[in-house]
């Protein structure tokens, strides 16, 4: 059998934000919006699913959870059923062994699913088992355990050593607040001016409230399947999965990323390896979403991506060359501080909408796109993920 | 005794570094460092990530290291609500060994410089649990 050319056909989301229903309920809205963006695909032709999650164990009391979701979804897996962890990019994770499984040949048609249920009316619970997401005998021990005081030594570092300034910090803020103000599914519609984010409350400094993505319900959904089944189902051009990479390096108590801790060596060795697998360099991707968990770290990504030189992330970022119009826009959908995180279903939302831009029928299009990047950080920076899109195999 | 009293929330009553907690309680903060390949680790860990070998010693980390970086925690984890805001520090000691540990409430924050000096030291805390954090050097 020659070796076939992936290709992303549907992408679906239910709404994110606060939301009362369960996790299997939030699976169920994304998988019908996913199923109703290719309606040439009968359901029984989907032989694979994998569930992203990571605390779904823990807060929806649900372990093996991708046979419940198949189930509720209306599909009878035959070649896997199984869900994936790592924690913030586990969506992409998913993409990428989905790829491998279709490859092979060991599966044709897979959805990659994922989401979580993270409040809970124990609310205690949403604090606590945040510290089972680090080295919880010892950093979690400590106190260590919600990621903002971590980001807030990242930042610190980058401003000490790049005069990188608040004012960056915030451009990223308010540049994906407004591109997530036309997106319905996402957790906020709200755009924010400067001076609202100046006024916003402190987190931990130099990090406020807008420089922070919200704790968020949700779950995402997209099919996966071989060019040739994918001319069958559909007239759009065809999203080809044409590079990707995941670089762990557990970063705390006795392991630093780099040098220091605004330098990710391990998000650079990712990029190296999805660029060269893609075979197109930082100056060919016309569209990006990266992992916005917090302002800082979309500074640090534009540099470890390649867009700009270490270092000057904050003036990339305040000088527009991240939005429409400049050099690469990033996180057109809202990105995470819009959006929010629903962990295990990021990934996949990053998937949904690069799809969207590169068959141009985003809610807000990059012009003739036909390169795109998904990128996640997972944890406290423990591994990043990479993925790269084309038109092109 | 293991880990079950260790830390202010801890996850772990059984793990192979148990000795970790018998030395703390004798005032000591312990390290391990491999005998085979030479590599120090804390968190001690009894098998060599390195080269895999069990065979490991304990050693005191003693003297001043110095302060590499630091953060404020005014919303803490479940379990930590009550200590809130404290003060998460990272400090580099003999042999580049890395601790991360919280910085005594001696310790006033205006006072705190990148680069002081810091030594580890066991803490009682309520409740018979113990833990360790850094003091002025």
């Amino acid at each position: 059998m020659p070796e076939r050319n992936v290709c992303i056909i549907a992408g679906g989301m239910s709404k994110w934000g606060v939301r009362e229903a369960s996790i299997i309920d939030m699976a169920q809205e994304a998988a019908k919006e996913c199923f109703d963006d290719i309606p040439a695909l009968k359901r029984k032709d989907i032989d694979g699913l994998l569930f992203a999650s990571s605390y779904c164990g823990r807060r929806s009391f649900q372990v093996n959870i991708a046979p419940v979701v198949a189930e509720r979804i209306g599909i009878k897996p035959t070649s896997m059923c199984t869900r994936v962890d790592t924690l913030c990019a586990g969506g992409s994770s998913g993409i990428i062994l989905a790829t491998g499984l279709i490859k092979s040949g060991i599966a044709d048609v897979v959805m990659i699913a994922g989401g979580e249920k993270l409040y809970t009316p124990q609310r205690w619970e949403t604090y606590y088992s945040e510290l089972a997401s680090i080295d919880h005998d010892w950093d979690g021990a400590q106190g260590m355990g919600l990621p903002p005081p971590y980001f807030s030594m990242t930042a610190q570092e980058h401003m000490k050593r790049y005069g990188t300034t608040k004012e960056q910090l915030w451009a990223v803020s308010v540049k994906n607040r407004r591109n997530g103000s036309t997106n319905p599914k996402g957790h906020f519609q709200k755009a924010v001016t400067i001076e609202e984010v100046m006024a916003s409350r402190v987190i931990v400094p130099p990090l406020s409230l807008y420089d922070c993505c919200p704790i968020t319900d949700g779950c995402a959904a997209v099919i996966l399947t071989y060019a040739e089944k994918a001319r069958e189902l559909t007239d759009r051009p065809l999203v080809y999965i044409r590079g990707s990479a995941q670089a762990a390096l557990h970063s705390m108590s006795i392991n630093w990323p780099g040098e220091h801790l605004a330098d990710w060596l391990h998000m650079r060795t990712a990029a190296k390896r999805a660029y060269e697998m893609g075979r197109v360099g930082p100056e060919d991707i016309d569209v990006a979403m990266t992992h916005d968990c917090f302002t800082i770290s979309e500074i640090v990504e534009m540099e470890e991506l390649g867009f700009c030189k270490k270092g000057e992330g904050g003036p990339f970022v305040e000088s527009g060359q991240s939005d429409f119009g400049g050099k690469v826009p990033v996180n057109t959908d809202g990105g995470l501080l819009s959006c929010g995180h629903p962990f295990g279903a990021t990934g996949i939302r990053q998937a949904r909408e690069i799809l969207q831009q590169l068959q141009g029928r985003a809610i807000r299009q990059v012009e003739g796109a036909e390169i795109g990047l998904t990128h996640n950080l997972s944890g406290l920076n423990v591994e990043h993920t990479i993925l790269i899109y084309g038109r092109e195999p | 005794m293991g880990f079950e009293n260790f830390g202010t929330v801890s996850f772990t009553a059984e793990a192979k570094a148990a000795d970790f907690i018998t030395y703390l309680e004798a005032g000591k903060v312990m390290a391990t460092r491999c005998r085979k390949c030479g590599v120090s680790y804390f968190p001690p860990r009894m098998d060599c990530p390195r080269c895999l070998s069990s065979d490991v010693e304990w050693f005191e980390i003693k003297g001043d290291g110095k302060l590499i970086s630091y953060t404020v925690v005014n919303y803490g984890p479940t379990g930590f609500e009550n200590d809130a805001p404290y003060i998460l520090a990272l400090g580099e000691f003999d042999g580049g060994v890395q601790i991360f540990a919280c910085l005594s409430r001696d310790i006033e924050q205006k006072d705190i410089q990148i680069g002081m000096g810091l030594v580890v030291s066991p803490v009682k805390l309520p409740d018979n649990r113990i833990a360790y954090e850094f003091k002025k050097g």
